[in-house]
């Protein structure tokens, strides 16, 4: 019992190791590995409304670039139709149950993924926390990673991006051109504790992210009590954001 | 005698336009003066002014790679406190306008750092220069 | 240098070619200085379509390059005599199409200053990072080879005994600059078109094709305008090995056709589509796809003729048939076709702008330019010793 009641403890105080605040201590901050998922329930997100909430939050936040030619698109996340990020799910009578509503696609920081594979000089890698990473300083643009993706997650900056965004976040770099760039987790703002700038801004939850090594975790409860799928599992590249059906 | 003229008069022309930069700003009354920066208040938590000058580059460099590659995003300074490795966060924070302290001596010195592509400066300043 | 001074006598032909090819250089630099401005946004390339008209070039050169082995191998492992005037051009072509490999790679780079970070930042897990040293070395091992035998030539001395290890390097070397590109698409797990076993025997075969087509073109030409003449049989010879790797090329692209089409699987049967017959209105390359098929047929009944294959002048049509079909199947339609359409399923169009089309002329002159000094060099030399 004692022995439990401890466990449970250790567990609680690792989750909110995990995700607190506060991580001023110290000039390095190694926090213990967790494994960063998000899990979108499409009961709660394929809307035909239109919503773009947790686009616009990910655009403000990090000045993500708008062009008018669809060519020289840089989107971190947006919406695609059911059958076109699920090509191989779909059936003749999937339009019914969808009704032509999209859902949100992002990168899915895969286990095993391509694109960090094949970038001749790590200016992409996976972290020990999961998250496919991005240094923009160190890009030299051959988009060999963009040719890997299997889920078409990553954009090119084809043009200066900077006269191209909205409203400039200072607290946030932009990007110049020539360099690729896609979804980070929202790292930056996981390492002040705070949950990514889409998850916080879907008026209905439907989108969750939490740490997989926890089993107390909402994601892993999702995953436990909902069915879920994944984007092209089949390929083993091992994708850590999940769909709730 | 006329080859003697054309070449004498070729090497002093050369010889003039080569030692240009030499003498043109003596000539014309103009002396190049040393960049005047906005200095802020305090002391630089950092290291030193004449640090600054020669190593700044190589600490932008590695706070870049400590934070970018190994999430290592605080630092504390010599003056006991804790800051973020950020140039618009914490540089800018006490520098405010790089127009009036970056780019001085850059501006002398005909360089051309490539960070302003993506960092931004902060909203105060950002909101004056709208 | 060896016996450049060589290239800087000519008579008019020759100095209005070179002018014409440093015009087009010029319009080149321009476009491309434009595109540093820019950025890659004024080529025709997009989100969907990432690599384009630069990167076919590319991926179309590095086999020529590499057919420079089809000289050096039957020379030099097995004395077949009858190819020894001819190795030098095989080589000499060899480096000025690696070095129009590297320059496609260059302006295709969208941050190139950054380009030696892939020396300071070695990654062995990315084929790319292969593929920048088995062509960097391969480059280097043409130019000692040319180099080091021509400057023998002209001493009328044989080379030394060091060089015959490093040919005889040159021979696999040649072969895995080309497997090592093909590995650069085939390794991609979410692009239908190219995840084949089949696609670096592929690029062997249309290699092996294409680039002695060329070089039997260029040997004509050679021919025509100075005295040198590798002579009846290697010429034949060479024919004789651009329809057998022809006929292996084409039998490749209809095994990938069966393989695609019999098991019915949509989505390598959309690649397949949209380059023949077009996919949701778009259609750009089906013209180029049936000309590059056409060719091939034809060419192959040129080729495969004795009577035809020995008429020089059908052979230099059938030359110019095989290497236009190739650089169509294996450039724009290998790499445009790959990307569309998109992971997501969606159709992009891609026509390289004007820009990028000058920038790729103003390298096939650079490539071009190389080839004309070098030959020179190669030729004057030999009419120095006969």
């Amino acid at each position: 019992m004692a022995g439990l009641s401890a466990l449970a403890v250790a567990g609680k105080r690792g989750f909110d190791a995990l995700t607190d605040g506060g991580r001023a201590e110290g000039a390095t901050e190694r926090r213990p590995a967790a494994r960063w998922a998000m899990v979108i329930d499409l009961r709660k997100c394929v809307n035909e409304g239109g919503c773009t909430d947790c686009i616009a939050a990910c655009d403000r936040a990090h000045n993500v670039p708008h062009f008018d030619e669809r060519a020289h698109d840089v989107k971190w996340i947006w919406r695609e139709p059911f059958e076109k990020a699920f090509a191989d799910h779909g059936s003749p009578y999937t339009e019914d149950a969808f009704k032509g509503a999209s859902l949100p696609v992002l990168c899915n920081h895969c286990d095993n993924p391509p694109c960090v594979r094949v970038c001749p000089v790590k200016a992409t890698w996976k972290r020990d926390d999961g998250i496919v990473m991005m240094d923009y300083h160190r890009c030299i643009g051959c988009r060999y990673c963009m040719a890997a993706c299997p889920y078409g997650a990553r954009s090119f900056n084809w043009l200066d991006p900077r006269p191209r965004v909205k409203e400039l976040n200072p607290d946030f770099p932009t990007r110049t051109k020539g360099v690729v760039e896609m979804c980070n987790f929202c790292e930056e703002r996981l390492a002040k504790g705070r949950a990514p700038a889409c998850v916080e801004a879907c008026g209905e939850q439907a989108l969750v992210f939490g740490n997989l090594h926890d089993p107390g975790s909402e994601v892993r409860r999702l995953l436990r009590t909902r069915h879920a799928i994944r984007r092209k599992p089949e390929l083993g590249t091992g994708p850590n954001v999940y769909y709730l059906v | 005698m006329s080859d003697r003229v054309l070449i004498v008069g070729g090497l002093v022309l050369f010889l003039a336009l080569v030692t240009l930069p030499l003498w043109f700003n003596v000539a014309a009354g103009t002396t190049s003066k040393l960049p005047e920066l906005t200095l802020p208040e305090g002391k630089d938590p950092f290291g030193t002014a004449e640090y600054m000058r020669a190593s700044h580059m190589d600490l932008l460099m590695t706070w870049r790679d400590e934070v970018v590659r190994n999430q290592e995003r605080t630092v504390v300074g010599l003056d006991g406190k804790t800051y973020a490795k950020s140039l618009t966060g914490t540089c800018l924070a006490c520098h405010v306008n790089r127009a009036t302290f970056c780019d001085r001596c850059h501006d002398y010195a005909a360089v051309k750092p490539t960070c302003w592509e993506c960092h931004l400066e902060p909203r105060p300043v950002q909101r004056a220069a709208q | 240098m060896v016996a450049l001074e060589k290239a800087l006598v000519g008579n008019r032909r020759y100095w209005t070619w070179i002018g014409a090819l440093l015009v087009v250089i010029a319009l080149g630099v321009l476009s491309y200085l434009r595109q540093l401005q820019f950025g890659l946004g004024i080529t025709g390339l997009s989100r969907d379509v990432t690599w384009g008209l630069y990167i076919a070039q590319f991926t179309f050169l590095v086999g020529v390059a590499a057919s420079a082995v089809v000289v050096v191998l039957p020379y030099y492992l097995h004395n077949y005599r009858a190819f020894g005037k001819i190795t030098i051009l095989g080589e000499f072509l060899a480096i000025s199409a690696v070095t129009m490999c590297l320059l496609f790679i260059f302006v295709d780079m969208g941050q190139p200053g950054r380009v030696l970070n892939v020396l300071l930042y070695p990654t062995p897990d990315s084929i790319m990072f292969w593929d920048m040293v088995v062509l960097s070395g391969y480059l280097l091992l043409n130019a000692v080879i040319g180099g080091i035998t021509l400057g023998a030539e002209r001493k009328d001395v044989p080379p030394p005994r060091w060089i015959l290890p490093v040919i005889i390097l040159s021979i696999p070397w040649a072969v895995s600059i080309h497997t090592v590109t093909a590995f650069l698409y085939s390794g991609l797990p979410g692009r239908h078109l190219w995840l084949t076993a089949l696609l670096a025997p592929r690029f062997l075969a249309s290699a092996f094709a294409s680039g002695p087509a060329l070089l039997i073109l260029l040997t004509m030409v050679v021919r025509r305008l100075a005295r040198f003449d590798p002579g009846q049989e290697a010429i034949q010879k060479l024919s004789l090995i651009v329809t057998y790797t022809m006929i292996i090329n084409v039998f490749f692209v209809l095994m990938e056709v069966f393989t695609v089409f019999y098991s019915q699987i949509p989505e390598p049967m959309s690649h397949f589509q949209f380059l023949f017959v077009g996919l949701d209105g778009h259609a750009p390359l089906v013209p180029w796809m049936w000309a590059s098929m056409a060719l091939a047929v034809i060419s192959l009944v040129l080729l495969i003729t004795p009577r035809y294959r020995a008429n020089e002048r059908l052979l230099a049509v059938a030359c110019v048939m095989v290497f236009a079909s190739l650089w169509i199947d294996k450039g724009m339609g290998l790499i445009v076709g790959g990307f569309v359409p998109s992971p997501l399923g969606h159709v992009t169009s891609y026509v390289p702008t004007l820009p990028e089309v000058s920038i790729t002329l103003a390298i096939w002159a650079v490539g071009f330019l190389m080839l004309t000094v070098l030959y020179k060099m190669a030729l004057a030399v030999r009419e120095e010793l006969a």
